[in-house]
C-alpha cells in the first residue's frame, strides 16, 4: 500500500459521512473499491462497469486512454462512480491520501445526486443496474459462442447499434398506444429510431435483442449526459464544503486547495462542467433561498433547464462566457456576455449541453421498402462524412434502402444509401 | 458506514479480447488501404526504414454529429470582443475552441499509424499467402560459417573450457566424497577439495553453415519519347513492388537497371527513373543488354533471375521478331520474366503485346496491362500467381 492505510481512509470517511449526514444529503450505501491503475483504465474503458459485454470499441478506448496516460496527455480520473445501489466508487491505489479524501467527499455528492435527481429516479433503477449489465454481457457472450451466430455477426450488429445509440427516446421510456397504419411510423416510435429499427427492421430475434441491449444501456447513461454540469458541479460544491469543514492538517489542506482549483479551473475557450457547475451552485447558495433552494434544484433540473433558469447576466459576465462560430476558416466570437448579448450566450449554451450536442434523426415513413429519415434541423447541420457513414448502419439494421433528409448549406438534400451501401447525395 | 474493499490485484485482464480485436481491425484497415498506399509516389525508391504514415479508416466510430457550422460556447478571460478571431477552424489542436469537444470535431478520431516500408511489404506479402517458391539448388554462393556451442565433452582446448559445468562436476564429486565419509565414519574433513582433471568439461563446438539464396532483379524500362512522366511513374510503382517482393523472398538481392530506346544502357536507379529521352524504340536492345549482364555477372546456375520490363508497347515493327526471340531466350535462364505494358494513352496498332501473346507460351512469362495506378496491385498479384503456380 502507498503512504496511507485503509484505517486512515476509514477514519476520514467516517468524518465525511457525518458531514454528509449533517448537511442533509441523502445517499445510497457507499462502497469504495481500491484498485490499481490498470484496473482504473479498464473501468474507464468499460464505462465503469465490472461486467460488460465485449466489443472492440472498448479495446480501442482502453488503448487510447493508456497511450494518453503514458504520454502524460491526461491524468486518470480521480474518481469513478457508478449509479447503482449500493453506490460503487473506485479509488486508485497510487493516489495520495488527500486525493482519496477529496474523492470520497466528491463521491458522496454524486451519490446524493444519483439518488435524488428526477431524471435518475425516473429512468434508472439503481438497485438493478449492475444485474442488467451482467445479464447483457452474458447474453452477448452467448450469441458470440453460438455456432450459428458467432463473433462477426454479433460485431456487425453492435457496430451499427453503437453508431445509432443516441438516436433513441431522449426523455425516458414512455408507453404510448396508438393506431398503426401501413407505411407510417407509429407514434410511440417517432422519436426512437433505434427502437423503430429493432421492431421493424429485417432482423433475427437475437439481432433485435442486441439492439435492445445497446438501447437499454443508452437509457441508463442518458441521465448522466443530461446532467453532466449539474452533477459535477454538485459533487464539487460539496467536496469543497466538506473538506473545508474537515480541519485537515495544514499540508493536506494546501494540497486540497491546489487540487480543487485544478479540478474547477476554467478551460480556455471551452466549458469545463466542473467549473460551470461549481460556480453556479456556489453562487445560488448565496442567493435568497440558499441551501434549500439548491437542494430543490438538484432534484428537479437537468443541465438545459438549470442553465436556462439560473445562469443570469451576473454569472455570465463573471465567468466570461462567450459564443463562437466558424466563419470561413476562422473561429470568431459571435456574442459576449454583456447587457445585450448574455441571453444569446446563455441560450446557445443551453441548447448545446447534454443531448443537445447530438443531432436528432427521426424515422418519418416507409415507401416501397425504403426507410425515410429526417434530420430535425435547427441552425446546425450534420457533418456530412459522418452522416454518410452512419446512414450505412441504418441500412444494416433496416435491411433495405434508406433516404435521409438533411440540409446542406441551408438547402434541403437527401442522402441515399442503397442496400449495397452505395451512398449518394441528391436534391 | 461505507464499505472499503481492496480490489483484487491480479484480476484477469478483461480488456485483452477487445484490444486484440481492435488491433486486428487496425491491421485489416491497413491492408485494405495498401492498394492506395503503394500507389503513393512518396514511398517509391525510399529506404526500407523510411516511415510512412497510413491513415486508418474503418476504425472510426461513426455517429450522427453536428458539422462545422454548429459553433459553440466557451469561457474566456473577459477580453473577448464580438467579431474577434480566436483561432482557426482547422488549426492547431489543443487551445482552440471546438477542438477539445468530444464528438464535435470529426478530425479528432482520424488517426494515422506509422509503419516502415519493411513492415508494409510484410503486410503486403503476408496477405497474399504465397506458397514457398522454388529456389535454385545450390543457390548459395555466399555462405556464412558460424560456430555454435552444443553439448559438452571431456576433452578440449582451454579456450573452450566451460567453467560452470566444471564447477558442477566438482561439487558432485565433493558431495559424493562427503557421503562416502559419513558411511565410513571417518572424521577428517579436508579443508578444501581441489579441481580434478576429471571435473573439467569443455564445450563441444559445432560448425554451422548458413546458406544464402541470391536473386537478381533486372529492371528494363523503355525510356523512349513516348514514355511520358505518368507512364514512368506507373512503371516505377510497379518496379518498387517487385523489388520489395524479391527482396522479401531472398536474403541477398541485387538490382540492375537497364534503360533503352533504340540502344540500351545500364544506368543507376536515379537515372533509371528520372531520365527522359527522345527517339524510337528497339525493345530487343534492352533484352540484349540484359543477356549481356547475365552472362557477365549473374550465372543462371547460382542466381535466381527476375526480369521485368515496362514499356508502352510502341515498338518499331522491324524489331518485333527479334524481341520475341530474345524473350524466349531470357525465359529459359530466368525464374520469371514479367512484361508490363502501360496503356495510358490511346493504343497503337502495332503493340508488341499482341506479338507476345501469340508467340510466347512459357510458364514463366507473364504479361500485365496497367492503365492507371489502381491497376498496379492487381497486375502485381497476377505476376505472383504465375510465380507460385509455375513451380508446382
Amino acid at each position: 500500500m502507498a503512504a496511507y492505510s485503509l484505517d486512515e481512509l476509514e477514519y476520514w470517511n467516517d468524518k465525511i459521512e457525518k458531514l454528509v449526514w449533517d448537511a442533509g444529503l441523502d445517499c445510497y450505501e457507499q462502497h469504495f473499491e481500491i484498485c490499481s491503475y490498470e484496473d482504473m483504465l479498464c473501468y474507464e474503458a468499460y464505462v465503469g462497469m465490472p461486467s460488460h459485454y465485449p466489443h472492440w470499441s472498448f479495446g480501442k478506448a482502453y488503448e487510447r486512454q493508456k497511450t494518453f496516460y503514458k504520454y502524460n496527455l491526461v491524468g486518470l480520473p480521480y474518481e469513478m462512480v457508478i449509479n447503482s445501489d449500493p453506490c460503487i466508487a473506485y479509488l486508485m491505489r497510487d493516489n495520495t491520501l488527500l486525493i482519496h479524501i477529496l474523492t470520497m467527499a466528491h463521491v458522496y455528492g454524486h451519490n446524493d445526486f444519483f439518488k435524488n435527481n428526477r431524471l435518475f429516479k425516473r429512468d434508472t433503477r439503481a438497485n438493478l443496474e449492475m444485474e442488467m449489465f451482467k445479464a447483457h454481457a452474458n447474453r452477448v457472450r452467448e450469441y458470440i459462442q453460438d455456432p450459428s451466430i458467432g463473433p462477426d455477426k454479433v460485431e456487425r450488429i453492435l457496430d451499427a447499434a453503437h453508431g445509432l445509440k443516441f438516436q433513441t427516446c431522449r426523455h425516458g421510456e414512455r408507453k404510448k398506444i396508438s393506431e398503426e397504419e401501413e407505411g407510417t411510423v407509429p407514434e410511440r416510435l417517432k422519436d426512437d429510431l433505434l427502437a423503430f429499427l429493432a421492431e421493424k427492421g429485417k432482423l433475427a430475434e437475437w439481432e433485435r435483442d442486441l439492439i435492445h441491449i445497446v438501447r437499454e444501456e443508452t437509457m441508463y447513461f442518458i441521465p448522466q449526459l443530461e446532467t453532466k454540469i449539474m452533477n459535477e458541479g454538485w459533487a464539487s460544491y460539496w467536496h469543497y464544503q466538506f473538506l473545508n469543514q474537515l480541519e485537515l492538517p495544514q499540508g493536506l489542506h494546501l494540497e486540497f486547495l491546489q487540487r480543487h482549483h485544478l479540478v474547477i479551473r476554467p478551460h480556455q475557450g471551452q466549458i469545463n462542467p466542473y467549473f460551470l457547475g461549481f460556480k453556479m451552485f456556489e453562487y445560488l447558495d448565496q442567493q435568497p433561498g440558499g441551501r434549500e433552494k439548491i437542494m430543490a434544484i438538484r432534484s428537479e433540473d437537468r443541465d438545459q433547464s438549470f442553465i436556462r433558469r439560473y445562469l443570469n447576466q451576473e454569472l455570465c459576465e463573471k465567468l466570461h462566457l462567450f459564443s463562437y462560430g466558424i466563419q470561413g476558416d476562422d473561429i470568431v466570437v459571435t456574442e459576449v456576455s454583456n447587457e445585450e448579448g448574455w441571453k444569446t450566450v446563455r441560450d446557445n449554451l443551453a441548447n448545446a449541453v447534454g443531448l443537445g450536442s447530438i443531432p436528432i434523426i427521426r424515422p418519418v415513413g416507409v415507401e416501397n421498402g425504403t426507410l425515410l429519415l429526417e434530420h430535425v434541423c435547427d441552425q446546425r447541420e450534420l457533418e456530412l462524412n459522418y452522416a454518410q457513414e452512419t446512414v450505412k448502419y441504418v441500412v444494416d439494421l433496416w435491411g433495405g434502402k434508406v433516404d435521409l433528409r438533411v440540409k446542406i448549406d441551408n438547402n434541403p438534400k437527401i442522402i441515399s444509401c442503397s442496400e449495397g451501401k452505395i451512398v449518394n447525395i441528391h436534391d | 458506514m461505507a464499505i472499503f474493499k481492496d480490489g483484487n490485484t491480479n484480476s484477469s485482464d478483461r480488456s485483452a479480447w477487445d484490444r486484440k480485436r481492435h488491433r486486428q481491425l487496425v491491421e485489416e484497415s491497413i491492408k485494405k488501404n495498401l492498394g492506395d498506399i503503394i500507389a503513393e509516389e512518396s514511398i517509391i525508391g525510399q529506404s526500407k526504414d523510411k516511415k510512412i504514415k497510413i491513415p486508418i479508416r474503418g476504425i472510426k466510430e461513426y455517429q450522427f454529429i453536428y458539422g462545422k457550422n454548429a459553433g459553440g460556447t466557451g469561457s474566456g478571460e473577459g477580453q473577448e470582443a464580438k467579431g474577434q478571431v480566436i483561432g482557426k477552424a482547422n488549426g492547431q489542436p489543443g487551445q482552440q475552441p471546438g477542438q477539445g469537444q468530444a464528438g464535435n470535431n470529426p478530425g479528432e478520431d482520424v488517426y494515422e499509424t506509422e509503419i516502415t516500408i519493411e513492415e508494409l511489404t510484410s503486410y503486403l506479402f503476408d496477405d497474399l499467402q504465397l506458397p514457398d517458391m522454388e529456389r535454385k539448388k545450390f543457390a548459395q554462393i555466399e555462405s556464412e560459417r558460424k560456430f555454435k556451442r552444443s553439448s559438452f565433452q571431456r576433452k578440449g582446448i582451454p579456450p573452450h573450457l566451460n567453467k560452470k559445468r566444471t564447477l558442477a562436476e566438482k561439487i558432485k564429486r565433493q558431495k559424493m566424497a562427503q557421503r562416502d565419509k559419513c558411511d565410513s565414519e571417518e572424521n577428517e574433513s579436508p579443508e578444501r577439495i581441489p579441481f580434478h582433471e576429471n571435473d573439467l568439461r569443455y564445450c563441444r563446438i559445432k560448425e554451422d553453415t548458413r546458406r544464402h539464396s541470391n536473386a537478381v532483379v533486372i529492371c528494363i524500362m523503355d525510356t523512349s519519347g513516348s514514355m511520358d512522366q505518368t507512364k514512368k511513374y506507373l512503371a516505377r510503382s510497379f518496379y518498387f513492388l517487385l523489388y520489395q517482393f524479391v527482396r522479401w523472398k531472398y536474403e541477398h538481392v541485387e538490382v540492375a537497371f537497364i534503360a533503352h530506346t533504340t540502344t540500351a544502357q545500364e544506368v543507376n536507379e536515379q537515372e533509371f527513373f528520372h531520365r527522359g529521352e527522345t527517339g524510337g524504340t528497339y525493345i530487343s536492345s534492352g533484352y540484349e543488354k540484359a543477356l549481356e549482364i547475365i552472362e557477365q555477372r549473374y550465372n543462371p546456375a547460382i542466381w535466381n533471375i527476375y526480369i521485368f520490363h515496362c514499356s508502352d508497347g510502341d515498338n518499331w515493327g522491324e524489331d518485333n521478331a527479334k524481341a520475341v526471340a530474345l524473350v524466349n531466350q531470357l525465359c529459359t535462364i530466368s525464374n520469371l520474366f514479367g512484361y508490363g505494358e502501360i496503356t495510358t494513352s490511346s493504343m497503337y496498332g502495332s503493340s508488341i503485346s499482341k506479338e507476345y501473346e501469340k508467340q510466347i507460351h512459357l510458364d514463366n512469362f507473364i504479361m500485365v496491362m496497367m492503365g492507371d495506378k489502381t491497376d498496379i496491385w492487381p497486375a502485381f498479384k497476377k505476376i505472383l500467381d504465375t510465380e507460385s503456380g509455375g513451380n508446382s
